[in-house]
């Protein structure tokens, strides 16, 4: 941690970093203009894609084809949306280029907010119980149980659907949130293991002098061990809920009916349908952002606290 | 499957009374009941009836019999599951190149030039979107037509490329979308690994006259293996499991050039409606992730000589 400063530096190649490492830096200054180049090039082809999405939501999709790669929307229109969102009619949406069936992301949005928040619930909450279980307990058998939920971890998720999808047909429950969420409502790995960790770091003498002014070890758990571990939990939060938000294959068997659609499947729906000879790109476009917008507020309120997750410190 | 290390005994005293012990099992079981049952209910569970149902033909509408290894063996002559296996294995191969290569490059290059946490998230971004959502987005740039890179390229007087649908460019586009979403997360996790290489070492180099490529050949490369070795089993892992881009462009064509074995294990589940054998390929899958793993973490620890 040296070069603390560099944190706030600017992203250029003049040599403005610690004056120590000024003659370094002139010496190699044309590989560091490259390797800034090489820099910016990756974040420019990051980040160009998704402003295409946007550029092609804003445009008409009967003269789309007209604009070529022209920067700027083809016939701006915010018809695209209008349609997604089932605000237009069936003329004005054919008029652009969409389906004359009404389609309605509204409605795919709501699930996939109600599916991803039960989800994260259901995760977080059970899985701090367990992570303070294994931590935080001493119990027999212990250590065998904690490795059986990690060879969970092994088996593609694929394995255990097929039987899963069974389950939830037997169950009677297929096309409803129920069985959507029921599979990763209880438990996750990965979840588990995170909070672990966390607990693992609490000093223990917080935990003593709690037991010894009489606190049980439900009082230790939500008055001590949770409240110090917000930023984790929250971190945890965010994690699953980005990826229950981006779930494709188990809400594509047990979720095909439109009451309970996810916006990933809607969007496989949608894609497969080609209104007028081709897809309806603007609409498809339109709908993609939608079913990507949370998740970049999500990444703009809390960006810093994801990028930090990633790494093996959790894991490892 | 990297927390293999062995679970850390608590620091309390290790002796403490009975009564209190006895107690606190009574506790933790409390506290794991809502975990133990959606791991027996929704992991245990079908794990086990997933090895059952591949020794039956069950489907959803006949009466279901045991059919002992009937599927394994019509498996070595379906050629549909051979070329799933080949196509995956090439996916994997460009897709698992490339992203490592690229993401080594890109986390080398953060790590020596800046510690900005926004240029981290910028190219953190796609990994945070859906697969499906990245799929359609690059199913639409690259289309045929009217998609902006065929665009790019007639300017510059390439002829249009049929990037999803034709049978050369289906694998190699899918390798190329997915390398694209997940660049930046494998460029931080090996960024990761790249921060506890002590700074000093990188210092003293400089100071007997190292150059860049230098120090990343013998202080960057050796120090970053064990690192490596962990990326490249959770990368190919998951790249194995490739589906979601598949269903929502070439759902598997054209003409099964892009039909990867979870793909055909879904086309065979749901559509073919022949669920026992179905059972039977993701036991296959299952199997080949499992050695995968087992192999790559083997020889990432007999190499690791290096500080790790």
């Amino acid at each position: 941690m040296v070069h603390t400063d560099v944190t706030t530096a600017p992203p250029n190649p003049a040599p403005t970093t610690a004056p120590a490492a000024t003659p370094t830096t002139l010496r190699f200054a044309p590989g560091r203009i490259l390797a800034w180049a090489a820099l910016i090039g990756v974040v420019a082809i990051t980040l160009f894609p998704f402003y295409w999405m946007l550029r092609t939501a804003l445009s008409n999709g009967t003269t789309l084809a007209t604009g070529g790669s022209s920067l700027l929307p083809v016939d701006f229109t915010w018809g695209a949306f209008r349609r997604v969102l089932g605000l237009a009619t069936t003329e004005e949406a054919q008029a652009e280029g969409g389906s004359g069936t009404s389609v309605e992301f509204w409605v795919y949005l709501r699930n996939s907010v109600v599916v991803a928040t039960l989800i994260t619930a259901g995760q977080v909450f059970f899985g701090a119980l367990a992570a303070y279980a294994f931590a935080r307990l001493r119990w027999p058998g212990r250590d065998a149980v904690f490795f059986l939920f990690l060879t969970a971890l092994m088996v593609p998720p694929i394995f255990t659907q097929l039987p899963n999808f069974l389950l939830m047909r037997d169950l009677g429950i297929l096309n409803t949130y129920s069985a959507v969420v029921l599979p990763f409502f209880f438990m996750t790995p990965f979840a588990i293991f995170f909070l672990r960790q966390f607990f693992l770091g609490i000093s223990s003498e917080i935990e003593e002098a709690a037991r010894l002014d009489g606190a049980g070890h439900v009082r230790t758990f939500f008055r001590i061990i949770v409240p110090m571990s917000w930023g984790p939990v929250i971190t945890l939060a965010l994690l699953q809920y980005v990826q229950a938000w981006n779930e494709y294959f188990w809400p594509l068997l047990v979720a095909s009916e439109r009451e309970v659609r996810t916006l990933t499947v809607a969007l496989g729906v949608f894609r497969a349908q080609e209104p007028q000879g081709n897809p309806d790109w603007p609409g498809l476009m339109a709908a993609t952002l939608i079913a990507a917008v949370p998740v970049l507020l999500l990444f703009l309120a809390f960006g810093r606290r994801i990028v930090d997750s990633i790494g093996f410190s959790g894991i490892k | 499957m990297t927390a293999l290390a062995p679970a850390r005994v608590g620091a309390g005293p290790a002796a403490a009374p009975p009564r209190r012990s006895r107690r606190e099992t009574w506790t933790a079981l409390a506290f794991l009941v809502p975990s133990l049952l959606g791991f027996v209910l929704f992991y245990f569970w079908p794990t086990l009836q997933g090895f059952w149902l591949s020794l039956t033909d069950y489907s959803f509408f006949a009466d279901t019999s045991f059919v002992g290894l009937d599927n394994y063996r019509r498996m070595l002559g379906d050629e549909t599951f051979w070329n799933a296996l080949l196509v995956t294995v090439e996916y994997v191969a460009l897709n698992i190149g490339f992203q490592t290569v690229l993401a080594l490059g890109l986390a080398v290059l953060l790590h020596r030039l800046t510690q900005s946490v926004v240029i981290r998230g910028l190219v953190l971004l796609p990994y945070l979107v859906a697969n499906v959502v990245v799929a359609l987005l690059w199913f639409w740039m690259l289309d045929a037509q009217i998609g902006v890179v065929n665009q790019v390229l007639g300017a510059l007087g390439v002829d249009a490329v049929a990037f999803f649908g034709s049978e050369d460019w289906a694998i190699p586009t899918v390798a190329f979308v997915n390398t694209w979403r997940h660049l930046g997360y494998t460029a931080l996790l090996i960024f990761a690994g790249l921060q506890t290489i002590p700074r000093i070492l990188y210092e003293a180099a400089r100071v007997d006259g190292a150059t860049e490529w230098q120090m990343f050949r013998r202080i960057t490369l050796p120090m970053l293996r064990p690192v490596l070795a962990l990326v490249l089993v959770v990368t190919m892992v998951g790249s194995f499991q490739v589906f979601d881009t598949v269903a929502v462009t070439t759902a598997g064509g054209p003409a099964e050039a892009s039909n990867v074995i979870q793909y055909y294990i879904f086309d065979l589940a749901f559509q073919r409606l022949d669920y026992g054998y179905a059972a039977a390929v993701s036991v296959v899958l299952l199997v080949i992730l499992a050695v995968i793993a087992f192999v790559q973490l083997r020889l990432a620890r007999a190499n690791e000589s290096d500080l790790a």
